[in-house]
């Protein structure tokens, strides 16, 4: 029965990052805590990606604040082709 | 007259939807020449098939459709690349250590300096290389989820993909980069 929860580190960093989005499982976080009884490195694994996803978070703030707009150049091609296509 | 009728007026689009719809691909395929051919295929597409153009939905809505058809093609391609050797492994993938740890990419301890953590343009730009050197589809996943802040159903259904799918690629993306900024930023 014990074994149902015993997991790879493979897994456990899937769940790990899973987790970063608030998106984990209750059973697949109990299974992440009773492999980090055992495993230091995934431990350490999660540690920085808690670390890792504040970074992105800022990363993303700023990225989502930029909207992006097509060249005027490539418009006015664009529209040449148009009228082409059109006739 | 019960309804009036939604007529397109293909010489007004790229007046009024070129930026919308070529912000829509950006931020989804996060490649300017990509996105720019995306809209552009858009158009033409629209072009030729006007004649279905049913006026039940507004011209924006329709171009949408059209472009979102566009984009997941667009993943498709990349996903069927070979591409996907790329990929570096961080666990062995068979045998008795099967899902443990590859030795050589075992996280190894940061540098705990707070100031690594502050947003400056050095970080910005190296978090943007790191992403850049994941495979194409690791990467526009990873953005759309992580950068774009999508919900994961809505990702699903727009690269039409299952979520453990998406939990596989957003795993791999972030080992990745987690083994790309520890050696190039928070251990260098």
């Amino acid at each position: 029965m014990f074994k149902n929860f015993v997991i790879t580190c493979d897994e456990a960093t899937t769940i790990c990052d899973k987790n970063q989005y608030g998106e984990a499982t209750l059973l697949e976080k109990i299974k992440l805590n009773i492999h980090f009884i055992r495993c230091k490195i995934c431990r350490k694994y999660t540690k920085q990606n808690v670390r890792l996803t504040k970074i992105f978070r800022v990363h993303s703030k700023s990225c989502n604040s930029i909207k992006h707009c097509m060249n005027e150049e490539d418009k006015a091609a664009l529209k040449k082709q148009m009228e082409i296509l059109n006739n | 007259m019960s309804q009036k009728e939604i007529l397109l007026e293909p010489n007004t689009w790229i007046d009024k939807y070129a930026d919308y719809l070529y912000n829509y691909a950006v931020v989804r395929v996060n490649d300017n020449d990509i996105a720019k051919d995306l809209v552009q295929e858009t158009f033409f597409a629209g072009l030729k098939s006007a004649k279905n153009f049913q006026g039940k939905s507004t011209e924006r809505t329709w171009l949408i459709s059209i472009l979102k058809r566009k984009v997941i093609d667009h993943y498709r391609k990349i996903n069927s690349k070979k591409g996907q050797a790329e990929v570096r492994m961080n666990f062995y993938n068979d045998g008795e250590n099967e899902g443990n740890w590859l030795e050589e990419r075992v996280p190894q301890s940061w540098d705990n300096a707070s100031e690594k953590d502050i947003e400056t343009e050095e970080l910005r730009s190296q978090i943007e290389d790191c992403i850049d050197n994941l495979p194409h589809k690791y990467g526009m996943v990873f953005r759309m989820k992580t950068i774009q802040e999508f919900e994961t159903e809505e990702i699903c259904k727009e690269l039409d993909i299952t979520s453990s799918n998406l939990w596989v690629i957003v795993h791999r993306a972030r080992t990745q980069l987690r083994k790309c900024m520890e050696d190039n930023w928070f251990n260098n």
